[in-house]
């Protein structure tokens, strides 16, 4: 039995209801036992979604790896949010070096796991997309290319949030950022740049790739049980949705996360080896207009006139991932 | 057992006897033999449990490296040159967070413009990273580091830095006591890490720290590095009754005890150095010779008694503060502070241009007979006529185009014609 097939879902969250479920697919979070690795107590921001994803991503990789687990952490928000000194909220071995340099150190400790025949304690490595897609883009692609036991989680709220809200390489066109205000002919990011790190990622033909959001908990506790399944360089790359950054309600973080998903803006997916395996289908399609209206980021789409050639552009990126993708059920 | 080594694979063995468990490495001339040999000897299972990470850059090799170490592997790398440069941010991170890992840097010139040739500048530019530098004098000195500063590292729980001219040493074949692995693990212990990544008792480490105790946890690697003051003389002392050699410590004497002049400088050229104090000694001339071992720590008082008779020390440094000049001059005139000394600052070597006995005999003769003013930058064997040539075409000529072209060119390397200048 899985979840997939069981269409019961709430109205409004396409959630799967725990308690509908057999025990044995209920959730991490929804167990007693939960390690409750990213504890209480940190200083993220109300309706954070990185605090959400890495909460749900590490606990299910503690219980994959039955609490034998070293995490290895870039700088960001992340970083600066959990461990305020003297304050932590790690209940796990848990390094931050860098910004740039977390898969390099996560190989590291890997090898020193190895070399000591604790193979049984196994390897994460996270940050942001900026530590992942830009200042920590080669270490990453190194620590892919040499397949170092590491699974790396990219949580991906689309630019530079801790430093105040600059784009980074995962920042879509035409959001506002710090640096890319809504300002001159072409506001906000610009088009055509950018990069695609789950398909970089894949390219190095790693055995696992997948991408996930904090709209679907399940899912991503999933991929993360699913990477701790195989051993080399995994990647898993979550949306995470963040209220400043976006200027979004901190009450819509899991709905625009859905959004993104419902939309085929961020295409989410698995794959083994380089070869996409299973894809999450949309189950009500729905045109960008509805993912951005709710975000300051792109407010300035939606002025007097409204730029609908933006929007536009912005559907047709989102038409090219379902079709890429084939994202939707009878594609 | 001694042999007929190259120095990188005498030094290489010298690690690998340390029983190293994690190695990353970027090549960069002139570490390469260092890091091949290490290669070897991983794969052929003479260095084992070992893993060797091939990694994609320097600031790689020592963020794999400080993972290593935080979870309790013995960690090593070598590196050299630019690559010191783009591992500097790793270099700080491992220092604050007070991992032991140890490190060659064969030591190499930075450019612009590139150059492979040895000199000091890379080391130099890291002196203030927290990492504790040693300097070889010879390639049997750089074995007898290798395996003291394990235990040093160990021990304060600070990296260390050991530093060996490029090509000068590393590629140069001479004989090489080489100790056992019996002699080896007598001397150094396992590694006992103070902080270590377990699941069994998970820690936070590199957690963010603000004004309130920044200033505390920076203040502590200055500590460790005044015990390590106290600490090298005894690991040198350790070490020669364990091997029957003198090797290490603070800093080394020669002749120096009744000079009026002393000669200061650090690595292989101290060498050269010390047979050109033997020729003066011949000619009547009392004159010394002081090698700076440990550079970081600064050795202040040893440097101090070692030098204070004397009535003028020259500084013979291969790298310099650009905009200030010497490096190591600036430390010795600190240790000096209050005495009668005069303190001759002179760079030499740069780029890997040879220090002979010759040059190194005309600086001594320049300074007895006056020709050279204290507490001014000179510069060895510097082409006064190039210089002052291409200052000219900068003054004469907007474009005066790239410095390096132009003064290869006036030497005649480059046979193009430069911007401007006569075809």
């Amino acid at each position: 039995m899985s979840a997939e097939k069981l269409k019961l879902y709430q109205v409004g969250t396409f959630a799967v209801g725990n308690r509908l479920l057999d025990p044995d697919q209920r959730t991490v979070q929804a167990r007693t036992e939960r390690s409750n690795t990213l504890t209480s107590g940190h200083r993220a921001c109300r309706g954070c979604g990185e605090a959400l994803g890495a909460r749900y991503a590490l606990d299910a990789a503690m219980r994959a790896t039955e609490g034998r687990l070293i995490a290895a952490n870039a700088t960001g928000c992340l970083e600066v949010f959990s461990t305020p000194y003297p304050e932590s909220s790690w209940q796990l071995p848990w390094l931050h070096s860098l910004f740039g340099n977390a898969p390099a150190v996560a190989s590291g400790i890997a090898a020193a796991l190895k070399v000591k025949g604790r193979t049984d304690i196994r390897v994460i490595g996270q940050g942001g997309d900026g530590g992942t897609l830009d200042i920590g883009f080669a270490c990453l692609s190194g620590m892919f290319e040499r397949n170092d036991d590491v699974l790396y989680v990219c949580y991906d709220n689309e630019a530079y949030m801790n430093t105040g809200v600059q784009r980074s390489s995962a920042t879509p066109p035409a959001a506002r950022t710090a640096n890319t205000k809504p300002v001159g002919d072409d506001p906000g990011n610009v088009f055509g740049q950018g990069k695609s790190a789950p398909l970089i990622a894949m390219a190095h033909e790693i055995p696992y790739v997948a991408t996930a959001t904090v709209a679907d908990l399940h899912d991503l506790e999933h991929k993360i049980e699913r990477a701790m399944e195989f051993r080399g360089a995994r990647y898993v790359h979550i949306l995470v949705p963040c209220p400043l950054g976006w200027g979004s309600e901190s009450s819509v973080t899991i709905t625009l996360a859905r959004l993104a998903q419902e939309t085929g803006l961020f295409p989410v997916f698995e794959a083994e080896g380089g070869d996409v395996v299973a894809v999450s289908k949309i189950r009500r399609r729905v045109p960008v207009d509805e993912y951005l209206r709710p975000q300051r980021r792109f407010a300035h789409l939606f002025g007097d006139p409204p730029r609908t050639d933006v929007i536009l552009q912005l559907q047709k990126i989102a038409d090219r991932n379902i079709d890429r993708f084939g994202l939707l059920e009878d594609s | 057992m001694r042999s007929q080594l190259e120095g990188s694979l005498a030094v290489a063995k010298a690690v690998a006897l340390c029983r190293p468990e994690v190695i990353s490495a970027y090549p960069i001339s002139p570490q390469t033999h260092i890091v091949e040999a290490l290669s070897d000897l991983v794969r052929t299972g003479e260095l084992a449990p070992c893993e060797y990470l091939m990694v994609e850059s320097e600031f790689a090799a020592m963020s794999a490296a400080i993972g290593a170490s935080a979870t309790g592997a013995r960690a090593y790398t070598a590196t050299a040159s630019q690559g010191l440069l783009y591992m500097a941010e790793a270099l700080y991170n491992a220092s604050g967070l007070g991992l032991p890992i140890v490190m060659t840097v064969a030591n190499r010139a930075i450019g612009a413009p590139i150059n492979i040739w040895n000199d000091h500048s890379d080391a130099m530019s890291q002196r203030d990273s927290g990492w504790i530098q040693l300097y070889a004098e010879s390639n049997q000195e750089a074995v007898d580091l290798h395996i003291q500063a394990f235990r040093l590292a160990e021990e304060l729980s600070v990296p260390v830095m050991v530093c060996m001219d490029g090509f000068v040493l590393t590629h140069a074949i001479e004989p090489v006591e080489l100790p056992t692995q019996e002699q080896v693990d007598a001397f150094l212990p396992t590694f006992d890490p103070r902080q270590v990544l377990d699941p069994d008792d998970p820690v936070t480490i590199g957690a963010m720290v603000g004004p309130e105790a920044f200033a505390e946890v920076k203040y502590l690697m200055h500590a460790k590095q005044m015990q390590a003051l106290d600490l090298i003389p005894e690991i040198s002392g350790a070490f020669s009754q364990a091997f029957g050699r003198t090797s290490g410590g603070l800093v080394h004497a020669y002749r120096s005890a009744d000079a009026e002049t002393i000669v200061v400088a650090l690595g292989s050229v101290l060498g050269t150095i010390e047979e050109v104090v033997d020729e003066l000694r011949t000619e009547g001339v009392r004159i010394g010779a002081v090698g700076v071992t440990c550079f970081r720590p600064y050795p202040l008082d040893e440097i101090r008694a070692a030098l204070q008779g004397a009535k003028r020390v020259v500084v013979l440094e291969k790298a310099f503060a650009v905009g200030l000049g010497g490096i190591v001059g600036q430390n010795v005139r600190l240790a000096l502070s209050g005495l009668p000394v005069q303190v001759y600052d002179t760079v030499a070597g740069l780029g890997g241009r040879p220090i002979t006995r010759r040059t190194l005999r005309t600086l001594v003769t320049d300074v007895l007979e006056e020709r050279l003013e204290p507490d001014r930058l000179a510069f060895l064997d510097l082409d006064w006529k190039l210089v002052e040539r291409e200052l000219q075409r900068l003054s004469d000529n907007r474009r005066s185009g790239p410095h390096a072209e132009n003064i290869l060119r006036d030497v005649g390397t480059v046979a193009a014609s430069a911007h401007g200048g006569p075809r």
